[in-house]
């Protein structure tokens, strides 16, 4: 599974003709079982990024190409994993686990899969539970369950776990570096937590400037599960910093002398 | 005397689990309510009525309405009024339901099809029903279609918009969920929007039941000859005035109870927001 990202633009059009640029020629490309974790600073442009490769949002410019094949709308086997819980409230926990794959029609071994992923995300007990007897985090582990029961190529997660607290956010996090490291599959993960990036990462991409760009790739050679604490994640975590601070002088000199 | 009751009815609400006795409260509040109604009208009668030169309009006291009450329940009469008024409301929705439901959605659905409908919905919507009688009569033959019609074109409107509403109101996370996990447009409508709407759905219904409720009455005045507004008209007619006053306790409690129903059916198929 190879994604080819090549030049591509965002523009959203604004009232009197103008055009809002959100995202100006970004190219990058992944592997397969790449874990590519996106940062940068929020209402960079970011989650735009991300429902672009979802096929979400028509691009302006570019193309996206997914094993060679050019991208055309959304596709299951690009499973999203929303900032927000996205549950629907009629359904309960098992309903909504299985309703990408009873839309499909993937019915085969459906209730074993629903059954095993619910033991593996720790919502054993929960099934027949309603969305909003749920808190924030058990609802996130239920859409967890939902994205990858139908087993995708590519795991886009839009800052999944930003509005949970630092325990859940941990588990989390090292539950989804576990069942990735299990499955293999490529991941894209846009974040602005520094810290989240260089746990969970292969590799991080930097993005800043405004419309936004590339500023800085860097490989992560860490083995997982990674140690926060280490002196190799603090040195990265120092560079990441130094060169954030430096694109945001330079975007606050070039508002200034415009 | 009075104390000792009040502090054992105290004793016993306090002594209950907070959700029967939140239940118990709303029943003792509620009589309270309807009582303080029954007293009201007592007073306003007798204030109205009970005045020299009334006397012959005495039927319209509590007393003599509650007496004709009793005789209306056991006059076959009064039950075939009930059944074909009711007949022509659930008729005149069920046909404004059927158009207004898929009008609705599509509408909710397609923004460019809201823009279009948009003047002529708001411009038939305050005709009021009534005016289109003398055309009803005209186009349709028999009283009873005329009914159908007025009915069904004074709550098709507001079942439009509000399933339109319900619509536009579907959380767009969750279609872009849908959309993500591969579900095509009727998809789309048949798993998300058709069950995201049903609470508004269900208000539309309860809105439109009142508004036919509402307009029955009246069409029944216009020369047909069987139904609550035919027996109110008929009353009016042979001064039976208790009688007439009783219909319209009648008219009032058929439309509290269909309106206690349908809330019943809208709590049992809606769902809390996540």
């Amino acid at each position: 599974m190879t994604i080819h990202v090549e030049n591509i633009a965002k523009r959203f059009p604004l009232p009197g003709g103008r055009a809002l640029t959100v995202i100006g020629d970004i190219s990058f490309t992944m592997e397969n079982g790449d874990f590519v974790a996106v940062l940068g600073e929020s209402g960079c442009g970011k989650s735009t990024l991300l429902n672009l490769v979802a096929g979400l949002l028509p691009l302006s410019a570019g193309r996206i190409e997914v094993n060679g094949s050019r991208i055309a709308g959304p596709h299951p086997s690009r499973a999203m994993l929303f900032q927000q819980p996205s549950l629907l409230p009629w359904l309960n926990v098992e309903e909504n686990i299985v309703f990408g794959c009873k839309l499909r029609g993937e019915e085969e071994d459906l209730a074993t899969r629903a059954a095993q992923l619910i033991e593996i995300m720790g919502l054993s007990g929960s099934e027949k539970v309603k969305p909003h007897e749920l808190s924030l985090g058990m609802a996130q582990r239920v859409c967890l369950a939902r994205a990858l029961i139908g087993h995708p190529d590519i795991l886009l997660l839009d800052e999944p776990f930003a509005s949970l607290d630092t325990i859940n956010r941990t588990h989390l996090q090292e539950e989804l570096i576990e069942f990735w490291m299990v499955e293999k599959f490529s991941a894209i993960l846009v974040t602005h937590d520094i810290d989240e990036a260089i746990l969970m990462g292969t590799r991080i991409v930097l993005l800043g400037d405004r419309p936004c760009r590339i500023i800085q790739t860097y490989e992560v050679n860490l083995n997982y599960p990674r140690d926060m604490s280490s002196r190799s994640f603090f040195l990265l975590r120092a560079a990441i910093i130094k060169k954030l601070r430096e694109s945001f002088d330079a975007g606050q000199e070039k508002k200034e002398t415009p | 005397m009075a104390d000792s009751v009040l502090i054992m009815l105290h004793r016993f609400l306090y002594g209950m689990a907070p959700h029967g006795r939140y239940m118990l409260m709303k029943i003792l509040y509620g009589l309270l309510g309807a009582g303080l109604f029954f007293i009201a009208w007592v007073f306003i009668g007798y204030a109205i009525f009970a005045r020299p030169g009334y006397e012959q309009f005495s039927g319209f006291l509590p007393l003599p309405t509650l007496k004709a009450m009793a005789a209306l329940m056991v006059d076959p009469h009064f039950w075939q009024g009930i059944h074909a008024s009711l007949r022509r409301v659930v008729v005149g929705i069920t046909i404004a339901f059927v158009i207004g439901l898929p009008m609705g959605l599509m509408i909710g659905f397609y923004k460019k099809l809201q823009i279009v409908t948009h003047t002529p919905i708001q411009f038939l919507r305050m005709i009021s029903p009534l005016s289109w009688m003398p055309i009803a009569l005209l186009v349709f033959h028999s009283f009873e279609w005329a009914i159908y019609f007025l009915i069904t074109m004074a709550t098709v409107w507001p079942i439009i918009l509000n399933t339109s509403h319900g619509v536009s109101q579907v959380n767009p996370h969750w279609i872009n969920m849908a959309r993500n996990q591969g579900a095509r447009d009727y998809q789309l409508l048949l798993r998300i929007i058709m069950p995201a709407s049903i609470p508004y759905i269900l208000a539309s219904l309860r809105l439109a039941l009142g508004v036919a409720w509402i307009v029955l009455v009246p069409a029944e005045f216009l020369g047909i000859s069987s139904g609550l507004g035919y027996i109110i008209n008929d009353a009016r007619d042979t001064m039976e005035y208790d009688r007439l006053m009783a219909i319209i306790i009648a008219i009032g409690v058929v439309g509290f109870i269909l309106d206690g129903g349908i809330e019943m059916v809208q709590r049992a198929f809606s769902w809390n927001p996540a």
